[in-house]
């Protein structure tokens, strides 16, 4: 077999896996690993829902070769929440109802997080851009949008 | 399929002269949709980013060499390369989202070759260099002799880009990236402007390149526009002979994005407010 051993960090822990030459992070993640809350959306970096960060930054995981992650750092959304303790932002959605079908929710959620962590208080503005690449065909963006705003006014507070 | 990620630019050419059809990634966002979408088959990827500085913008010469292993984001956050050459920084980081910012290289626009590559206009008037490695050895390539159409590349089989050098910024120099769509942003140009100027301290320009896409099947430099710039005041006469070199000289096509008359007319308009924002920097009145 031409399958590839790739070592790996997600969400904080050593992982190894198999995975074809021509396998996709997303796909790896999903079907091999069993981390189905990244979603496939449109399979071409276009919507957003297989957000992940590597090394800290945002990428499509439906772009990525699972193989290119050998010796790289991932985070998904299932490293999002501290055991049963939501994110500030996962608490803030469900609180402002800022999701629908949900799909597109968890590449929101990692995108959001990344965006906060380098900017406490963006503008309504920037996260609209940030956000940008993230496509939501329920909501019309703007509780979304809201809630991101929000949660950084409380973590502003909070620290 | 194989993937292969060496670690020594040598080995990847081996690697590229051996297998016919094999395929260089770098940042994968234009690569992985076409394998996706098995528009190709390649029997092996070879992997550049491993590649010792690939990944690094490095200063050289007073100028900069960015890696192509990049990302639009990297770019976007290096203050020197901001300061230096703001044109390419901003054509670059307006190149899909915030995902693809994570990936997307310039090397890479290049070599994809699309006629609205944003940032190819930005290197053009930049007068960037790209480094080519390949079975013969390395090469250096003005960026406007690398894109042969749509699509197609200078690239000799088993070659790759391997670093765009832009050159030391001159005094009172700046550049600028203007393109136009429908949209506020993650789109394709309908028309782009990348435009470099040099003032003297009489605010006359005494050099000037400036380049245009998605007008015509690559990216073209406009020797009439710099003409019509060089030795003039910034001026209302001379921004409408700016204007009006670039219109003639795009060959656009009419298509979904926009008509010919339209991307003729926004051709010149971009130019003129490229030239009046690259001046602005030149003169240190806006970053």
């Amino acid at each position: 077999m031409s399958q590839i051993h790739v070592t790996t960090q997600i969400n904080g822990d050593a992982t190894e896996f198999l995975c074809e030459p021509d396998e996709t992070l997303m796909d790896v993640l999903r079907d091999r690993l069993g981390l189905t809350g990244t979603k496939e959306g449109c399979g071409t970096g276009d919507c957003g829902a297989c957000t992940v960060a590597v090394d800290g930054r945002l990428v499509c995981s439906c772009l990525m070769l699972g193989a290119e992650a050998e010796g790289r750092d991932v985070a998904t959304i299932e490293g999002m929440a501290t055991g049963d303790q939501l994110h500030p932002l996962q608490q803030k959605f469900i609180e402002m109802a800022a999701l629908q079908c949900g799909i597109c929710t968890p590449g929101i959620l990692v995108a959001a997080q990344s965006l906060l962590e380098r900017n406490p208080d963006p503008s309504e503005e920037e996260v609209r851009y940030w956000l940008a690449g993230n496509l939501c065909r329920c909501t019309g963006y703007d509780k979304i949008i809201r809630a991101v705003m929000e949660t950084a006014a409380d973590m502003r507070r909070a620290s | 399929m194989r993937y292969e990620a060496p670690s020594r630019e040598d080995e990847a050419v081996a690697l590229l002269a051996a297998e016919a059809g094999a395929k260089v990634l770098a940042g994968g966002t234009d690569l992985l949709v076409r394998l996706r979408g098995e528009l190709i088959e390649p029997g092996m990827i070879v992997d550049i980013k491993r590649i010792a500085g690939m990944r690094d913008i490095t200063p050289e010469a007073g100028g900069w060499r960015i890696g192509a292993g990049v990302s639009g984001a990297e770019m976007g956050e290096h203050e020197g390369l901001r300061a230096d050459w703001p044109g390419v920084v901003e054509a670059a980081g307006l190149i899909g989202s915030t995902q693809i910012q994570g990936r997307a290289t310039i090397a890479g626009n290049l070599c994809n070759a699309s006629p609205a590559a944003d940032s190819v206009p930005a290197m053009v008037a930049a007068g960037a260099v790209v480094r080519i490695v390949g079975p013969k050895g390395a090469r250096e390539v003005p960026v406007i002799d690398v894109p042969q159409g749509p699509g197609k590349t200078a690239l000799e089989p088993g070659e790759f880009v391997a670093s765009v050098f832009l050159p030391p910024r001159a005094a009172r120099s700046a550049d600028c990236y203007l393109r136009f769509i429908p949209r506020s942003e993650m789109d394709i140009a309908v028309v782009g402007c990348g435009l470099w100027l040099v003032l003297d301290d009489a605010d006359r320009v005494t050099a000037a390149r400036v380049a245009l896409g998605a007008v015509g099947p690559k990216v073209m430099l406009v020797e009439e526009a710099a003409e019509a710039l060089v030795g003039r005041v910034l001026d209302e006469a001379a921004l409408a002979d700016l204007a009006a070199a670039c219109s003639r000289a795009a060959t656009p096509m009419d298509d979904k994005r926009g008509t010919v008359d339209f991307r003729r007319h926004v051709s010149g308009v971009l130019a003129r407010r490229a030239a009046e924002i690259a001046a602005k920097r030149a003169k240190g009145e806006m970053a």
